[in-house]
């Protein structure tokens, strides 16, 4: 059987030193912006935020030099990510891009490609979407629908793209499209496509969620026409591409950190001298907090130092989106106070909105009981 | 991995795989002291890792003695190894010789004191400490108490003591140790990095490194149990909801083996008191889920006394509870948070 391993170490005295950089610029950046907005943590969306944030240096900064990026650590990198979403910064304009469409075009994508969109990307300017699940495609990944026929100079798309975050939004979006098909091997004939969001053809209508919301859209292609220097890697590489993409967006910060703002709301709401209950409920979650950024930084540092920890990516997702999810019920259980929308206390507030968003922790990048599945591969039992 | 803390791993895997057979925790079950054992473990050097070379130690770090407090849990090792780590650190760390053989700690309970009196020349030792593990089996034992303003190291033979004995749910001797008037065989003021309550503190730490292998074996041990035993005509772990239930259990282990590890990271740096809290609470909340997972996967016989499952989960069930439980840890913990202030908490986490 194969075990996990949680090497521990410490971050390098340049990321440590990026860390105070990053503060002085958020307590200017953020000033007095409120804990519900703060609470949207990596669902805050402002181009201008972002474009910022591209110019200090602060998009692609792994990549190499020649395509924008600032050849920087990894740890730097998590340095960084660490300290906006525990600001509650939005960064939701250039996240996708940053995380996974980017790295995505650097291993995949054509020279072309990554000249074109990684220097916009990282100054902040292009955002991006993630076109994966269909109407009867979620957690079936391989089921996918939508088609790219070839023609003449690259592909006619026929089909619908749900649950499309910011797709709204974005500039592009990242299509993972079916090139052919064989019953036998669903997996096979999956392409992925750079797909601009502004193609005649495409219709995107706002999938409102239960908050009344609208991030996610359903997107329809009617005949779009997709020109082939945008289809990215080989034709029927996509399956594999997938599953590298996903694998990025396991064990980052944004896995545990999503109702900090609640914690940091209870911690004000219970004060300086709390009682016995109070103070272990708080003293709970700052445990499970605490242990939560050792086991995230510690895949950072595997990562850092070339390795492949993605047995210990999916477990840290599947420990953080439980807790993250867990916190809305235990201030609940804890405090007993009414959440709110737009009225009542900052904690109220913070616990309305976090309450109404929680569902969505253990569904988004792959459902809880899929990742269960990848861990249980990785116990020797699949 | 430095090369120090491969070796140990090394040794104390082979040495706990050869001899904690399930005959050698049966018979510690019934009171039998497994004195070749300890031999073998003591001459190994896993005792004293933190006791300088100078005295004979093997001069290491909390690190390294992570690596034999955690393989001590994950081979449920019936013997008071951490309890002796921990007290020659406190002795040698106070300028104190460390007498060889088994050692113990006391107190134990977070509120529980014991008196260190100046007698003419010589220190008195009063009191009574409850619980104190291996208590009857260990040759000293390692007191630190508050005496004339000071926080103090003492240490006492063992015989000079009145036990009365007691036992944990894995029969582990839990003993009340009676001192009145007893000399000690030396003490000490507490050297640097000694805190005020230090046995209930490191005591919580070595806990939480030995649930934490306790874990390990848990999730191994359920694993295995789930590929091997057949239900409805195929390995009861290619059913969805076990492999569910095992990714459960590999999560709390990873986070108790993160937490302790982190813990005895701090260790090192210099004051561990909230990684110690955080390990106790996040790793006894572990042992608890974690128990009760392999128990249902190993279905009726991981419930009989014959299968082994239930020597490491009968201590899981103790070890939580001992040196604080997590509501004790988090209670502590939570008003340490508070006091500091929301705005304070992230600096904090991330200093540290």
């Amino acid at each position: 059987m194969q075990t996990f391993r949680f090497e521990l170490g410490e971050l390098p005295p340049e990321a440590e030193a990026l860390r105070a950089e990053v503060r002085a610029f958020l307590r200017q950046e953020l000033g007095d912006t409120p804990p519900v907005l703060r609470a949207h943590s990596w669902g805050g969306f402002d181009r201008e935020f972002s474009k910022k944030m591209g110019a200090r240096g602060w998009i692609a900064m792994t990549w190499p030099k020649r395509y924008g990026g600032h050849e920087r650590s990894a740890l730097e990198r998590y340095v960084v990510l660490e300290e906006m979403l525990a600001a509650g910064a939005p960064v939701s304009a250039h996240w996708i891009a940053d995380r996974q469409s980017g790295p995505l075009l650097l291993r995949f994508g054509t020279e072309a490609q990554r000249q074109k969109f990684l220097p916009a990307i990282a100054r902040g300017e292009l955002s991006f979407a993630i076109g994966m699940s269909e109407p009867d495609s979620g957690s079936d990944l391989a089921s996918l629908r939508t088609r790219a026929e070839r023609v003449d100079g690259g592909y006619k798309v026929n089909g619908t793209k749900v649950w499309t975050s910011n797709a709204h939004l974005a500039d592009y979006m990242i299509a993972t499209l079916r090139t052919s098909y064989d019953p036998a091997k669903k997996h096979e004939g999956l392409t992925q496509f750079l797909v601009d969001t502004k193609l005649p053809g495409i219709t995107m209508s706002p999938i409102i969620d239960l908050a009344g919301s609208h991030h996610f859209n359903m997107v329809v292609f009617e005949d779009v026409f997709v020109p082939e220097e945008m289809r990215v890697g080989e034709e029927g590489a996509g399956w594999k591409q997938v599953t590298t993409e996903l694998a990025f967006e396991r064990s980052g910060p944004e896995r545990y950190l999503s109702s900090f703002a609640l914690i940091l709301e209870l911690i004000r709401e219970v004060g300086k001298n709390p009682s016995e209950r109070a103070a272990a409920t708080v003293g709970r979650l700052v445990a499970h907090l605490a242990t939560l950024r050792q086991m995230s930084l510690s895949v950072a540092l595997m990562l850092q130092a070339g390795e492949n920890p993605n047995l210990e990516a999916a477990v840290v997702k599947d420990v953080g989106t439980t807790f993250e999810q867990e916190v809305p019920e235990i201030v609940h259980a804890s405090l007993g106070v009414e959440p709110t929308i737009d009225s009542g206390s900052d904690l109220q507030q913070v616990l309305g909105f976090l309450m109404q968003r929680a569902p969505s922790f253990s569904l988004r990048g792959g459902t809880r009981e899929i990742l269960r599945g990848i861990i249980a591969r990785g116990l020797g039992l699949r | 991995m430095n090369e120090l803390r491969t070796i140990l791993g090394d040794v104390v895997t082979r040495l706990f795989t050869e001899r904690v057979t399930k005959d050698l925790l049966e018979s510690a079950e019934t009171g039998a002291w497994p004195d070749a054992l300890w031999h073998a473990v003591e001459e190994n050097g896993l005792t004293w890792p933190l006791v300088p070379e100078s005295k004979g130690g093997a001069g290491g770090t909390w690190a390294d003695a992570f690596v034999v407090a955690r393989a001590a849990g994950r081979h449920a090792v019936p013997l008071p190894i951490v309890e002796t780590m921990v007290g020659s650190w406190l002795l040698s760390a106070s300028g104190l010789d460390v007498p060889s053989g088994p050692l113990t700690l006391a107190p134990v309970h977070r509120d529980e004191r014991l008196r260190l009196a100046r007698a003419g020349n010589a220190w008195r030792l009063s009191g009574a400490a409850a619980r104190v593990p291996w208590g009857r089996a260990a040759g000293h034992v390692v007191v630190v108490t508050e005496a004339d303003g000071r926080t103090m190291v003492a240490l006492a033979a063992r015989g000079a003591v009145e036990v009365k004995a007691d036992q944990n749910l894995a029969r582990e001797p839990r003993d009340t140790l009676v001192f009145e008037q007893t000399p000690v065989v030396a003490a000490a003021p507490a050297g640097r990095g000694v805190p005020p309550q230090a046995t209930f503190l490191y005591g919580a730490l070595a806990r939480s490194a030995q649930m934490a292998g306790g874990l390990d074996y848990l999730l191994r041990q359920a694993s295995q149990y789930a590929t091997e035993r057949r239900q409805f005509g195929k390995p009861i772990g290619s059913f969805q909801v076990i492999q569910q239930n095992l990714a459960v259990l590999a999560g709390h282990t990873a986070a108790a083996g993160t937490a302790a590890a982190n813990a005895f990271g701090a260790a090192d740096r210099g004051d561990a008191a909230f990684e110690i809290a955080v390990a106790k609470v996040r790793v006894g909340e572990a042992a608890g889920l974690g128990a009760s997972i392999a128990h249902q996967v190993h279905g009726a016989i991981g419930f009989t006394y014959e299968h082994a499952l239930q020597f490491t989960t009968r201590r899981l069930w103790s070890w939580r509870a001992e040196f604080g439980s997590e509501s004790d840890w988090a209670v502590e913990l939570g008003r340490s948070v508070a006091e500091r202030g929301a705005d304070a908490l992230w600096p904090h986490l991330t200093s540290r």
